[in-house]
């Protein structure tokens, strides 16, 4: 396949990106390796948008939080994407810890954070009255924020794709090279693809793939972070989020709301080898809740609805790495995008796309889809609303999930998208079915026939995530007639 | 049933749920003479989780004869036809209110607001999932709860697994241990964290020991393999506090884990309500009328409490549907209650509450705290012993039920405490 611009990696740096690039007459693909968008980090983050007072100021880091933070109530708006605004704390215990907040509210002043300022312990349990009383004083973030994750992924990508972009899922990239006739070979899964321009935003994958092209190295550390998701609480003990001192190892271990009222727990910091090993251990999860406690003493796994991990790509040397791959024409690069990489994505994706505009000289298209159409989501209308949206659409009267609400209309909608999904797992990631309390005990079975029925496949072709995940082994009539043989 | 300009639907006796639990309540209720009466059911028949049951061994209590879950079910959706009940199916239900508005969608009928003078919920209950349990491990496809995959098998046609362990020694694992060794799988082992089964000792020796399964007591899954489909399970004997012993694990490889580690009532319309919930049952408290805290709401099955036997819901439902109907006459009136409280040996109890001044017969339904051999049972009202009954064994997988006759309850005179005494 030729194409103008292949982008490497669809998770939110990839689909920002792909999104930005769309605006422009260019001709582009995004190859993934998972099944579907936001598989990899884009997908177990803290989902948090931050505020932008961790990172050094005059980094990459820094720089890419702030603006990008900044974009995300509009951008969020634009796509229909949940965010809210709740605060976040920073508290400290003891003198050192308050040594260490004066110097984040420095940075963060310094790096153009607003309203970022120390509290004392009195004002910090009168704002979250149930964090340990023990607490000494805190950094107050006004402006932090909560978002989706892999719902601001897939929106990004679905924008990308009703602009044109094309995405080919299930593709690994095994190698990356410059022909004799100029151009980028890349070949992957199902065959080589033929470019002008490559642009490597690969996550874990990101110096693997920077190392085909470049003799100047880059290193990605895996590290881990595990989670314990919690269900909704009435009253929530937060409204914020609530950060420990942050270590050398990142930020450390917050207890947040989630901006679907779920509660997080997580995540720990653990380098590890395999850059796909999202399993979760019993004595990190442990560890987890113990450091939990730090913040709030009540923390404990009643109420946990799952735990889970995702993989930050650490690069060795600290920063972001981004911009024109040294050495190389006509290509670009996204690496070692871990925390605050969510938050910094949609400014990456403008500064970065902006450059590969310009220097590829491409020409702005004279018109694009603005925005995307999305339905409010059945659970948060109003009795009235509901009634509309089931005369408008009688399969909105059939629930498929009961503990989150969705119907079985949204479910189809899901499928059909520009980007839509092709497993249990991108159906409940893009509607929120299976993500309660019961964890798809009811209805995965449903929405396991919905997709056979929407894709045109067996119900034993249906997956849970793609490849070999699939949730049926066969039928009781093939079972039987093996049988008898 | 009225129709107001308003477009609100008046009822005197709404159902929530047309499983066993509701259909006995909407029969109980039409029996006493209630004309204007509903039931709602979420999926597309009537008959609950019973219509995935097709093992046998239901209704031997209740009709003295062995029957299918299906066929147990088909004898009161019979009944209810006789009755010309109105159950209306596909029909989610998406709150129900303190003052009795109930509002539900369906595909036909679209949004409706219902408005009833008495409620019974009867919405049973769901499986504990696997983020409940906190099992460390990757996140792979081949996890199921044993009523969904008994779905998969007896409803859908489909074999979820080959080599299957399963976690939990609940009623519906041990069924499914039987059902897919029928179907040709391999069941390499059932492990119960506790050191006794939490299913009844029928079904472990017709489900397990039947098909030389081996149950592992006393252990748990520690750890699950596999990326896309589940390859492998760790599992390691665990101390008197639960937590896993190093050096016990044992490694089993399988496709399949399939988990049955207790039953939550679904209590999530009710607690919309205002019903006060228990923290032992996870169920309404309720009176002997099987009244919740909100006047005019009842509760009755495993919505209530979790049962071992469709028998006793059946029965419980009756009584539901009886003192709903009396409440939608305005027979039922306020009254003063007296508390009833678990002793030692006992979780549980429901009614949590006895009204003072009736005089009818009052079953205690309970489950023991642990294992009791040779024990006795004993109900007092204050220091004053009202019931006793010795049992050779008291279980928690059994649920234990003791009766006041009707002159001792008219008797009652101050807090009622059941507990397990004596005993190995």
């Amino acid at each position: 396949m030729t194409t103008d611009i292949l982008i490497i990696g669809a998770g939110v740096v990839g689909c920002a990106l792909a999104r930005v690039l769309s605006r422009y007459e260019a001709d582009i693909v995004v190859l993934e390796r998972g099944a579907d968008v936001a598989e990899g980090a884009s997908k177990a983050n803290s989902g948090i948008v931050h505020a932008g007072f961790d990172a050094h100021p005059g980094t990459l880091k820094a720089k890419q939080n702030v603006e990008g933070a900044a974009m995300y109530p509009a951008l969020c708006e634009e796509l229909g994407v949940p965010y809210s605004q709740p605060g976040a704390l920073v508290i400290g215990f003891n003198e050192e810890d308050r040594k260490t907040l004066e110097t984040l509210v420095e940075q963060g002043v310094q790096n153009g954070v607003p309203g970022v300022r120390l509290i004392q312990r009195d004002e910090v349990l009168a704002l979250e009255p149930n964090t340990n009383p023990e607490v000494l004083c805190a950094l107050y973030a006004p402006t932090s924020g909560l978002t989706s994750p892999y719902e601001m992924t897939f929106a990004l990508a679905d924008h990308a794709a009703v602009n044109g972009v094309r995405f080919r899922l299930n593709e690994e990239v095994t190698s990356v090279e410059k022909g004799e006739d100029g151009l980028w070979h890349v070949k992957a899964t199902s065959g080589e693809y033929v470019c002008r321009v490559v642009v490597n935003c690969a996550g874990v994958g990101s110096a693997a793939i920077h190392n085909m092209m470049s003799e100047d190295k880059l290193t990605i550390i895996n590290r881990r972070g595990q989670y314990y998701l919690m269900d909704r609480m009435d009253p929530m003990p937060f409204r914020m989020t609530m950060f420990q001192c942050p270590t050398k190892m990142g930020k450390g271990v917050l207890v947040s709301p989630t901006v679907h009222g779920n509660l997080l727990l997580g995540p720990s910091a653990e380098d590890i080898p395999d850059a796909c090993d999202t399993a979760t251990t019993g004595d990190i999860l442990d560890f987890v809740l113990d450091k939990s406690k730090l913040t709030w003493p009540a923390a404990s796994t009643r109420g946990a609805i799952t735990n889970f991990s995702g993989i930050r790509a650490h690069e060795a040397k600290g920063d972001f790495v981004i911009g024109a791959v040294k050495g190389q024409e006509n290509a670009y690069e996204t690496v070692g995008i871990e925390s605050p990489g969510l938050s910094s994505a949609p400014a990456i994706a403008e500064s970065l796309g902006a450059q590969i505009a310009e220097e590829q000289g491409l020409a702005r298209k004279a018109e694009i889809v603005p925005t995307l159409k999305r339905e409010k989501p059945f659970h948060a209308m109003t009795t009235a609303e509901r009634a509309e949206a089931v005369k408008a659409d009688p399969l909105n009267g059939r629930l498929v999930c009961r503990c989150e609400v969705v119907t079985e209309a949204e479910i189809r909608e899901a499928i059909r998208r520009p980007v839509g999904a092709t497993t249990i797992d991108g159906v409940k990631r893009r509607t929120r079915a299976g993500m309660g309390r019961c964890q798809g005990g009811f209805c995965s079975p449903r929405v396991a026939e919905i997709l056979a029925e929407e894709l045109g496949v067996p119900m034993t072709e249906i997956t849970k995530c793609g490849g070999e995940s699939r949730l049926l082994v066969g039928t009781i009539a093939d079972a039987m007639t093996k049988e008898a043989e | 049933m009225s129709n107001e300009m308003s477009g609100v639907l008046h009822v005197d006796v709404l159902v929530v749920g047309a499983g066993p639990a509701g259909l006995a309540a909407a029969i109980a209720a039409r029996e006493d003479g209630i004309d204007s009466l509903l039931v709602l059911e979420r999926e597309h028949n009537p008959g609950g989780i019973l219509r995935q049951c097709i093992h046998n061994g239901f209704g031997l209590h209740r009709f003295k004869e062995e029957l299918t879950g299906p066929e147990y079910a088909q004898r009161d959706i019979d009944r209810a036809r006789e009755l010309k009940i109105e159950i209306q199916c596909d029909t989610t239900v998406l709150s129900v209110e303190a003052d009795h508005t109930v509002t539900c969608v369906s595909a036909e009928h679209g949004l409706q607001v219902i408005k009833a003078k008495a409620i019974i919920l009867a919405m049973g209950c769901r499986e504990r999932p696997r983020g409940a349990l906190g099992t460390p491990g990757t996140r792979c496809a081949g996890i199921y709860s044993a009523g969904t995959a008994q779905k998969f098998v007896n409803l859908e046609g489909y074999m979820p697994g080959k080599r299957v362990v399963i976690l939990g020694s609940g009623d519906i694992g041990l069924i499914m241990a039987r059902r897919m060794t029928l179907q040709g799988a391999k069941v390499l082992a059932c492990v119960e964290i506790m050191p006794y089964s939490s299913g009844l000792n029928r079904n472990i020796v017709q489900c397990l020991e039947d098909y030389d399964i081996p149950l592992y007591l006393s252990h748990t899954v520690i750890d699950i393999q596999g990326r896309e489909r589940l390859s492998g399970v760790t599992v390691a004997k665990v101390d008197e506090n639960r937590r896993p012993i190093p050096g016990t694990e044992i490694q089993f490889d399988c496709d399949t884990l399939l988990l049955s580690v207790g039953l939550i009532p679904e209590n999530e319309l009710s607690q919309g309500a205002g019903v006060s919930l228990s923290p032992l049952t996870s169920g309404a408290v309720v009176d002997d009328a099987l009244q919740t805290s909100v006047p005019g709401i009842f509760a009755c099955g495993n919505v209530l409490h979790v049962h071992d036997l469709v028998d006793h819901v059946s029965n419980e439902s009756f009584k539901a549907g009886h003192a709903a109907a009396a409440y939608a006459r305005g027979e039922i009136a306020e009254a003063q209650t007296i508390e009833v409280r678990d002793g030692s040996g006992v979780r549980g109890t429901v009614p949590q509450r006895i009204r003072q001044g009736i005089d009818t017969e009052i079953d205690l339904m309970f489950r023991p705290s642990a294992v009791f051999r040779k024990a006795t049972c004993v109900v007092r009202c204050g220091e004053r012993e009202i019931a006793r009954r010795k049992a050779p064994i008291f279980t928690p997988g059994e649920m234990a039920v003791m009766t006041l006759k009707p002159e001792v309850v008219a008797a009652l005179d101050g807090p009622v405490t059941v507990s397990i005494e004596g005993g190995e």
